[in-house]
């Protein structure tokens, strides 16, 4: 058992939840993921580690409400455990000195893209932080994004707050802005780093394509064990077959085929409905 | 007539091999109970009759784990049944387990001399009699079982045991026995390893499995579940803290794929995943269990082993009108036992043999249809099988919307790819002695599927106990 030590709301349906894991914790590193299963019932999900603290032994995940188990997971209070953690798996993001670096962060996605940012910023690298939202109040980490980046930018996507449209617009506006024109002028990008829903990695990644920036996204597959036992992850890169659990969850973005990722996320879109209908009716909550 | 001719009449009379009782096909196909009802003690005292109590009795020989078989049937004989179960568990922690699914028919049985002339002695049933026979009681008159948990305290070194399959349990009950403090680390969230992921309920009923597990924690054997030992603990962690020997026996985790077009459509699963969801995660009782399955009324199983049968039946007793069962030879080559490939047939699985996919055609993302080719048995191969040969020309389409690949597993990389040292043969297996499951770094050793490639629960067990007594005199001599 697992238990929940504390327990955060960011935004409307998004919470941070942070975990005695000890064991995880000390071997967890930015990139790296966990899978869970909330109660005997439950199936196992994976979350990347948004954060691990090793002197008191919790890692953090942040869940947004969207499914079943993530609702289940958001009816949990501090005090209560999950029964399973498995991590840290998957490997650890490439953390090095490249110069000058943009973190892009959609959605829920600005959460796993925190810890790594902040490795990069650590390790020298001047971080440029992108972080979007559909609408002000569902942006999360912006003050944390703050500290670790030396240059921030917001956008959302009815302009509610910051850059009026998606990240991926954004990134591209800034790109022509510093890449192309006056030669002295321009300050080169070494890598971009993604993490968000599957169309917006794709997006950045068909920004970056024509400027030629190494682009790495965290690929969110559905996922059964997470050890690279059963397949249920397995994408396509440059024309391979990869399991993102063992072989990622990090890949080169310009490689990685997002249809097919895309089509696999939705294989039990139907069997996730009946679910989440069953907890409503169970939990009386409105269908 | 003398009292002469009677003896001989009577010595005549033979005693036919007693019949399994089993669910009628019709209606085990539609559920998930086990298929094998076991003996009544009727059964077993009559099917024990029949064995000879050779003087130099060949069963032993056949049996991985050299179980005293001649004194266990002798006992059931003389209806001490307790101690026939004493019996075998001075060689095997796990009799329920090997009395469903070893291959006595390939070991114990096949050596049996009644086999000869007549059908052998059922020893694996007479196996399960007695092991059902204490976990029924268990069940009725709980108070004489109270407190199982860590009955016996074990004071000598530590030793790590990674995987709880069979090989690392029996690994680590050898060694508990030993007195030794034994850890099994397990990376699911369940131990039993692919006794509970990958055979199916109807075959395995998986309060069997937790039931034995019990009995290996009374033996007190610690075991950890959600221990990805590579990933929370490394190698080198486990020296350190303090642990002597370590024993690897991951099994064969790693699916393999055929490497056609098509093959990540949804509706493709491997049987890995198909049988993990199914029997580890409970997808068959979906929605009441979280975990998801597609369902599909027509469905093809790639492969012709004891894996493939499972993944069929499970397709079929999850509502498949069709189930297909593509192989690549004859039936006469199919590695599966043929007690399964017996009952599939009865369940209605429909065999398409010497026919090998070579494409999986979608329509919008999802699996359609499976175009396979028809193939012919050439000149035995190295398996000594005949080959397989394509017959040009011959494709022809399966309409399915689901296609499980069951075309065998390798060996998970992950631990090793943590240990650098460690060495490996070309398929990616740990090299390990194969007497005691020595590597090439001292104090660690492998055994069971990881070592082998795959092969039956009671072979991995076999390595088990080998390597306990490996572990044993090397901790205990200090000499590698």
């Amino acid at each position: 058992m697992y238990k929940i030590v504390k327990k955060e709301k960011l935004a409307e349906d998004i919470e941070r939840f942070y975990l005695k894991a000890p064991l995880i914790a000390r071997k967890a590193k930015a990139g790296q993921f966990i899978v869970i299963r909330i109660n005997e019932d439950g199936e196992r999900i994976p979350l990347t580690i948004a954060g691990h603290n090793r002197s008191n032994g919790t890692i953090n995940i942040v869940s947004e409400r969207v499914g079943k188990t993530t609702a289940l997971l958001s009816s949990l209070k501090k005090g209560d455990s999950i029964i399973d953690i498995v991590g840290p798996l998957g490997n650890a993001s490439e953390i090095e000195n490249f110069g000058r670096v943009i973190c892009v962060g959609g959605g829920v996605g600005t959460a796993p893209i925190f810890p790594i940012a902040r490795e990069l910023k650590k390790t020298g690298n001047y971080v440029i932080s992108i972080i979007g939202a559909r609408r002000k109040d569902l942006l999360i980490l912006k003050k944390e994004m703050e500290n670790t980046s030396d240059e921030l930018h917001i956008c959302s996507d009815n302009g509610s707050i910051g850059y009026h449209g998606f990240v991926s617009g954004f990134l591209k506006e800034y790109l022509e802005e510093n890449l192309t024109g006056n030669a002295d002028k321009k300050k080169d990008i070494t890598r971009v780093i993604a993490i968000g829903p599957a169309v917006m990695m794709s997006a950045v990644a068909e920004v970056t394509r024509p400027f030629n920036i190494k682009t790495i996204v965290s690929l969110n597959s559905i996922m059964v064990d997470g050890t690279g036992m059963c397949g249920a992850c397995r994408i396509e890169v440059g024309g391979e077959t990869k399991f993102v659990c063992v072989d990622g969850p990090e890949f080169d973005g310009h490689q990685v085929n997002f249809d097919l990722l895309l089509s696999r996320q939705k294989i039990y879109c139907d069997h996730e409905k009946e679910c989440m209908s069953l907890y409503k009716h169970k939990c009386g909550l409105p269908e | 007539m003398t009292k002469r001719t009677d003896k001989k009449n009577i010595k005549k009379e033979k005693i036919k091999r007693v019949a399994m009782p089993e669910q009628d096909p019709g209606k085990r196909k539609k559920n998930f109970n086990e298929v094998a009802l076991g003996y009544t003690e009727e059964d077993a005292l009559r099917e024990a009759s029949r064995c000879l109590q050779c003087k130099n009795p060949k069963c032993i020989e056949g049996c991985p784990v050299g179980i005293d078989i001649k004194s266990f049937i002798k006992l059931i004989q003389e209806k001490k049944f307790n101690e026939a179960l004493g019996k075998i568990r001075e060689r095997n922690s796990l009799p329920a387990v090997c009395g469903r699914v070893c291959p006595q028919e390939d070991q114990c049985e096949k050596a049996c001399i009644l086999g000869i002339k007549d059908s052998p002695v059922a020893i694996g049933r007479l196996e399960r009699y007695a092991a059902d026979r204490e976990l029924k009681r268990k069940v009725q008159r709980p108070e004489e079982f109270a407190s199982p948990e860590i009955t016996k305290q074990c004071t000598r070194e530590k030793v790590a045991v990674i995987g709880s399959g069979p090989g690392g349990i029996t690994c680590g009950s050898e060694l508990a026995k030993l007195g030794y403090r034994v850890t099994i680390f397990e990376a699911l969230h369940k131990p039993g390893g692919v006794l509970v992921y990958g055979i199916p309920q109807f075959r395995l009923p998986k309060e069997i499995v937790r039931r034995e597990i019990d009995y290996v924690k009374s033996l007190g054997v610690k075991i950890e579940v959600n221990m990805v030992i590579g990933k929370i603990l490394t190698l080198d962690d486990l020296f350190s803290e303090g642990f002597k020997a370590v024993f690897i026996a991951t099994g064969a985790g790693l699916p393999r794929f055929m490497g056609i077009p098509g093959e990540n459509l949804n509706g493709v699963y491997s049987a890995n995943e198909y049988l993990t969801r199914s029997n580890l995660m409970k997808a068959y009782k979906f929605p009441r269990y979280d975990t998801p399955i597609i369902r599909g009324d027509k469905v093809a199983v790639v492969g012709g082993g004891n894996v493939a049968m499972d993944s069929a039946r499970v397709a079929k007793r999850l509502g498949a009108k069709h189930v297909y069962l593509i192989y690549r030879r004859s039936e006469e080559e199919m590695p599966a036992r043929n007690e399964e490939v017996k009952h599939a047939r009865e369940e209605g699985i429909e065999f398409k043999l010497l026919a090998s996919p070579v494409e999986i055609i979608g329509k919008d993302g999802w699996v359609h249809k499976v175009r396979c080719i028809k193939m012919e048995l050439g000149e035995p191969d190295d398996s000594g099988r005949r080959r397989p040969i394509p017959v040009e020309g011959s494709e022809l389409n399966i309409e399915v919307n689901v296609v499980i690949m069951a075309i065998g597993q390798g060996p998970n990389p992950l631990l090793a790819s943590t240990i650098q040292r460690l060495e490996l043969t070309g398929q990616g297996n740990i090299k390990a002695d194969p007497d005691t499951g020595k590597t090439n770094i001292e104090g660690v050793f492998a055994g069971g599927d990881i070592a082998t490639g795959t092969a039956t629960v009671i072979l991995a067990m076999g390595a088990g106990k080998n390597a306990a007594a490996a572990i044993d005199e090397y901790i205990r001599t200090s000499i590698w």
